[in-house]
């Protein structure tokens, strides 16, 4: 018998969803619905899991899930969480939703549903680009990656949700990414155990949008973790902890080229350009230690 | 009664037997493993249960869980045609 994580056995995902081979979503979602347990209502906008879910009359989501159009996912989630307090019942309230259907399509809905002190849960997960549609860019895509409508690598710098978010002063608000199942899995249960709006925001890689093979998708995760691309933390009721991974991290960062030159989307991507993202890199880290600090 | 809405019911199978996509298999070296569970953590399908048996009807043979291995004993081999 092998040892498992201080993790519930329980799976509500049912064998097997339509995702692409090492589909990281995937990976974070089985967490989230661990985390969640049972009495949890998915809201999904149209993204990836609008698709994995399966086909009608079927469905390999064991928990109920209400798919809905890209731009009302958080307001209905409002609506959703309201009912259930009315007749008096806890049920989880949780968006699930892409990185296009959050910092793009969906973001007036959820800036309304954090301020107006929603009960609920919205996890974006950002696999940087609209991937069910075919990997156009993304508010969300990183400067650099190539994607379908960026052939040449994308020129603008990656929408920093996570501020905008920040600037609503919800009582909960964290990243992760599946690389790190049982952090991302303390998160959703802090999450849900903070009365009012939260947002967590996970980092998804996705092999065919990232030119990755399937096999690598885990380690690009830590890769990401690891390079100080992708950091860790959790801000409860405004006070910002670094996760543990994030701080290893901090104190030897890896370099760069070395989570850009596991992936596709990044070939050929110029010297001035890594320099930016290095920039911009070095800046978020200085800012968070900071505020971790109470500096600021 | 039918339902007010389409709506859809939990199925094993819903998406298919994702198994068929596979062209490599993972296969578990017992003597090699320590039984740390790292694989059956990361795995994104939940393919591998408590007693490491690989569920091959909806394993996809992604290879995340070989390449997670700390103690490489598992081993993607290539389907046969
Ligand atoms: C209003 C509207 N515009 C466009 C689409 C087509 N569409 C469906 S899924 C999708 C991509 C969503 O991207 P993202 O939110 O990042 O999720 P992912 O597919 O990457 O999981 C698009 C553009 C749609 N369903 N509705
Ligand atoms: S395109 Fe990416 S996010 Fe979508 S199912 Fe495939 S691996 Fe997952
Ligand atoms: S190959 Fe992928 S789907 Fe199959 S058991 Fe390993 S991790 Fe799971
Ligand atoms: S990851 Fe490797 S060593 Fe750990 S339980 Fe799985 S097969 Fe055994
Ligand atoms: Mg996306």
């Amino acid at each position: 018998m092998i040892r498992m994580a201080e993790i519930p056995k329980e799976e509500y995902l049912e064998k097997c969803t339509t995702a692409c081979a090492g589909c990281t979503s995937s990976l974070t979602l089985r967490y989230v619905l661990k985390a969640a347990g049972p009495d949890t209502v998915l809201v999904v906008p149209a993204c990836c899991t609008s698709i994995l879910q399966g086909t009608y009359p079927n469905t390999a989501f064991s928990v109920p899930v209400y798919n809905i159009a890209f731009a009302a996912a958080a307001a209905c989630a409002s609506g959703m969480s309201e009912a259930f307090s009315s007749i008096g019942k806890k049920t989880n309230v949780i968006v699930y939703a892409g990185d296009g259907g959050t910092v793009d399509i969906g973001i007036q809905a959820l800036s309304g549903a954090l301020e107006r002190g929603t009960d609920f849960l919205y996890i974006c997960y950002d696999n940087e680009a609209y991937g069910n549609t075919g990997m156009q860019r993304s508010g969300a895509t990183p400067m650099g990656a190539r994607t379908t409508t960026t052939p040449g690598g994308k020129t603008d710098a990656k929408k920093d949700i996570d501020r905008i978010v920040a600037a609503h002063n919800i009582p909960y608000q964290a990243t992760a990414t599946p690389a790190y199942p049982k952090d991302l899995f303390d998160k959703v249960k802090t999450a849900l155990a903070t009365p009012g709006p939260s947002f967590i925001h996970v980092l998804a890689p996705c092999p065919p949008g990232w030119r990755i093979a399937s096999d690598m998708s885990v380690a690009v995760g830590k890769m990401a973790v690891k390079t100080g691309s992708w950091v860790l933390w959790e801000r409860k009721y405004g006070e910002l902890s670094i996760s543990a991974p994030s701080k290893g991290a901090m104190k030897k960062r890896a370099p760069l080229r070395e989570y850009l030159s596991l992936q596709g989307r990044f070939k050929g991507i110029s010297e001035s350009v890594v320099n930016e993202l290095e920039q911009s890199i070095e800046k978020n880290l200085a800012r968070l230690a900071k505020e971790e600090a109470g500096e600021c | 009664m039918s339902d007010p809405v389409a709506m859809s019911r939990p199925r094993i199978g819903a998406a298919g037997k994702t198994g068929t996509w596979r062209t490599f298999r993972p296969v578990v070296d017992r003597e090699a493993c320590n039984a740390c569970g790292l694989c059956a953590m990361y795995c994104p399908d939940g393919c591998i249960n408590e007693d490491l048996e690989i569920d091959l009807d909806y394993c996809n043979g992604c290879g995340i869980c070989a390449h997670e291995c700390p103690k490489k004993a598992i081993r993607m081999d290539r389907e046969d045609k």
